[in-house]
C-alpha cells in the first residue's frame, strides 16, 4: 500500500488502470474530463491492455460497452450529469441485458440552467435504470468502491456505477491509500463471462424482441438479480475490509445509538455531518447520522434498523423532486419506515443544488428545525435550505 | 501544529499559479504524514481574474468538505488584488497574512486595516520570479515565504518535496527550470519580512 495525493478523479481513473479493463468507450465531460483524459494516457503509455474506444457521444460510449460487455469483456466508462442523461436509453439495456459494465461518475447539475457544479440530479434521474448505485463520501471510498464495483458488478451480473460529487470531490486533492496493481488485480479476479457473442460454438442471440409471453418473466428475473445484490455487495465489501482495512457497508451509521434526532444523506456532505454531529454532541444534543452509501439496490432494512428508534428525521437531498412529495432520497426513506409501529417523523430538506456550498451551519440548522418540530412548531414537511427566497 | 485543522487561502489571479501552489504544499504536508486538503474554487476561468485556492491540514483524517471561510493563513499572490477582493475575509484574529507587495508589512497592515493580533509578512515575490525564474511567476517563491512565516514544515523537506513533482511537471523542460524555481523558493523564504 502506498500514501499518495489524489483528487477522486485521479483517483478512480487509477483504479481503473488496475482494473486493467478490455475495454473502454468513453466521452470526456466536465467535472469527469480527468478521469477519461488520465486513463487514456495510461493507454496510450502502455500502462494498461485496454482497447479505448473514443466515442462521438455519451450513447455510443454506453452503447459500444454493451456491444463488448455481450462479447465477455471486462468494461468500464466515465462520464458526469448531462452525458449520464445521455445515455439514460443505453443505461436499461445494459441493466436488463445483465452486463457488467461499471460507470466512474462524477455529481454534477442537470441542465437548465447550465451549470457545472454537484447535484445529483443525474444519477437520481438513472434511479430506476437497473444499476447499482454506490455514493462514495470522499475520494479514498470513490477509489476503494470502484474496485469493489468491478467484482460485485460480474458476481450480481449487473451493472454498477460509482459516484462521486463534482469538484467537491473530483478536483480536491487529499491523501490516498493506494494499493498495489497485483493486490487489485488479485482481488478482483479473472472475468469469466458465462456466455458471449463471439463464441461460435455456442452461438447466441443477445437482445431480441421479447413480447409479452416472456418480457415481464425476463423483467422478474432482472429485478430478482437487484434484490439480490445487497448480498454480494456485503460479501465483497467484508473480503475488502479484511484484505485491506477499509470496511464499507450499504449504510453507514455515525452516532446513532442514543440519538433522538438523526439526519440522513448521501455522498461528500456526510463528511461535513459527521463534523457537526460532533460539535452537537459537544452541547450534548443527543444527535447522529445515516449516510446511504448504496442507493440502488435500496437498502429498506438497514434504514429501518438504524432510523426507527430516533424521534425526528431529516432527509437531506442534493437532488429536488421537483413537484414530488419531497427528495427522491428522502420519498424512499420514508416509505421504507411506513409500516413500523414505532417510527420517526421524516422531513425532507432539499440542499446544495447546483454546488451550492453547504456549512455545518446549514446541517446544524436542518438539526434545530427537527428538534423544533419534535417540541410542537409546525415546519414544512418540504424545506428548501441554503436558498435565497 | 497546535490547531486540530489548519486552513490556508491562496489568492492570485488566472495563471499565477494558485492553484499548484496549493497542490505542491498539499503534497509536501502529506508526506510528512498530515492529512491533507488542496482544491481550487472554480468559477470561469479567464487569465487575469481573480482565483483562490485552498488547503486543510490536520493531523487526523478531514471529513469536512465545505468551503474554507475562516483560514488561518492568507496568501495573496499579486498586489493588485488589494481592495479588488476581500483578501482578509473571515481571517482569524489570530491569523497570518503573507503578501506578495514591495511594501513592508506595517504598510500592508494599514492599507488593510489588520487587528494587531493578525500577524503580516511580505515578499517581493515578483522581483525575486523575475530575478531567478525570468518571469513574473509569484507562485512558488510565496511557498518559501509560507514556510519562513509560520515554520509550518520543514524548509529542507518543501523543496526537496517541490523539486520532485515540478521534475515531473517539466519533464522534457530541462532541469535548469526546476532549479530556477527551487532558488526562487530559497530566495523568498530568506526574504520574507515580518514586523519587528
Amino acid at each position: 500500500m502506498k500514501v499518495v495525493a489524489k483528487t477522486a478523479n485521479e483517483a478512480m481513473a487509477e483504479a481503473m488502470r488496475q482494473i486493467n479493463p478490455d475495454v473502454v468507450a468513453a466521452y470526456p465531460i466536465t467535472p469527469a474530463t480527468e478521469i477519461v483524459q488520465i486513463f487514456s494516457s495510461f493507454v496510450h503509455d502502455g500502462l494498461v491492455d485496454t482497447e479505448f474506444i473514443a466515442v462521438e457521444s455519451e450513447h455510443s460510449a454506453m452503447s459500444a460497452c454493451i456491444g463488448a460487455a455481450a462479447a465477455g469483456a471486462r468494461v468500464m466508462t466515465s462520464t458526469s450529469s448531462q452525458g449520464l442523461a445521455l445515455m439514460d436509453e443505453v443505461l436499461y439495456i445494459a441493466a436488463a441485458l445483465r452486463l457488467p459494465i461499471v460507470i466512474c461518475e462524477i455529481n454534477r447539475a442537470l441542465s437548465a440552467p447550465i451549470n457545472i457544479h454537484c447535484d445529483h440530479s443525474d444519477t437520481m434521474n438513472v434511479r430506476d435504470s437497473g444499476w447499482i448505485q454506490i455514493y462514495a463520501e470522499d475520494s479514498q471510498e470513490a477509489y476503494d468502491s470502484v474496485i469493489q464495483a468491478m467484482k460485485i458488478a460480474e458476481e450480481a451480473f449487473l451493472p454498477a456505477m460509482v459516484t462521486a460529487d463534482g469538484f467537491i470531490l473530483s478536483h480536491a486533492m487529499q491523501r490516498i491509500d493506494m494499493l498495489e496493481d497485483e493486490e487489485v488485480q488479485a482481488f478482483i479476479g479473472e472475468h469469466k463471462s458465462p456466455y458471449n457473442l463471439l463464441d461460435i460454438y455456442n452461438p447466441i442471440t443477445i437482445g431480441p424482441l421479447d413480447l409479452q409471453d416472456y418480457f415481464f418473466e425476463h423483467k422478474r428475473q432482472e429485478a430478482d438479480a437487484m434484490m439480490k445484490a445487497p448480498e454480494v455487495i456485503k460479501k465483497v465489501a467484508d473480503e475488502f475490509g479484511q484484505k485491506f482495512g477499509r470496511k464499507y457497508g450499504l449504510v453507514e451509521e455515525y452516532r446513532l445509538d442514543d440519538a433522538e434526532y438523526a439526519i440522513v444523506v448521501i455522498g461528500s456532505t456526510a463528511g461535513t455531518a459527521k463534523d457537526t454531529v460532533d460539535m452537537m454532541r459537544d452541547k450534548g444534543h443527543k444527535v447522529g447520522l445515516l449516510r446511504i452509501r448504496v442507493f440502488r439496490p435500496f437498502p429498506a432494512e438497514e434504514i429501518v434498523k438504524a432510523l426507527k428508534n430516533v424521534r425526528v428525521v431529516g432527509v437531506m437531498d442534493r437532488a429536488d423532486g421537483v413537484n414530488a412529495y419531497g427528495g427522491p432520497v428522502f420519498m424512499e426513506v420514508r416509505a421504507a419506515l411506513y409500516e413500523e409501529e414505532k417510527k420517526p417523523d421524516v422531513y425532507s430538506f432539499v440542499y446544495g443544488l447546483g454546488g451550492r456550498d453547504v456549512k455545518p451551519v446549514d446541517i446544524e440548522r436542518v438539526f434545530q428545525m427537527i428538534m423544533d418540530a419534535d417540541k410542537g412548531k409546525k415546519i414544512d414537511r418540504l424545506n428548501y435550505i441554503g436558498v435565497r427566497e | 501544529m497546535e490547531k486540530e485543522i489548519l486552513e490556508i487561502r491562496w489568492h492570485g489571479r488566472g495563471g499565477q499559479g494558485a492553484k499548484t501552489a496549493a497542490l505542491l504544499f498539499g503534497e509536501a504536508a502529506l508526506e510528512t504524514g498530515m492529512y491533507i486538503q488542496a482544491f481550487p474554487e472554480y468559477g470561469p476561468e479567464r487569465t487575469g481574474a481573480p482565483v483562490s485556492s485552498y488547503n486543510r491540514l490536520s493531523k487526523k483524517p478531514i471529513r469536512i468538505h465545505s468551503g474554507i471561510e475562516t483560514p488561518d493563513i492568507v496568501l495573496v499572490l499579486d498586489p493588485t488584488l488589494i481592495g479588488k477582493v476581500d483578501v482578509t475575509a473571515g481571517l482569524k484574529d489570530d491569523g497570518v497574512i503573507i503578501v506578495n507587495t514591495t511594501k513592508s508589512p506595517s504598510e500592508v497592515r494599514k492599507m488593510l486595516g489588520l487587528k494587531d493580533s493578525i500577524k503580516v509578512y511580505t515578499v517581493d515575490a515578483y522581483g525575486i520570479a523575475l530575478a531567478t525564474i525570468g518571469r513574473a511567476i509569484p507562485n512558488t517563491p510565496m511557498l518559501g515565504s509560507l514556510i519562513k512565516a509560520t515554520g509550518i514544515l520543514n524548509f529542507d523537506h518543501l523543496l526537496e518535496s517541490v523539486r520532485k513533482k515540478l521534475e515531473v511537471k517539466f519533464r522534457g523542460k530541462g532541469a535548469d527550470i526546476v532549479d530556477k524555481n527551487i532558488q526562487a523558493i530559497k530566495k523568498a523564504y530568506e526574504e520574507t519580512k515580518g514586523e519587528e
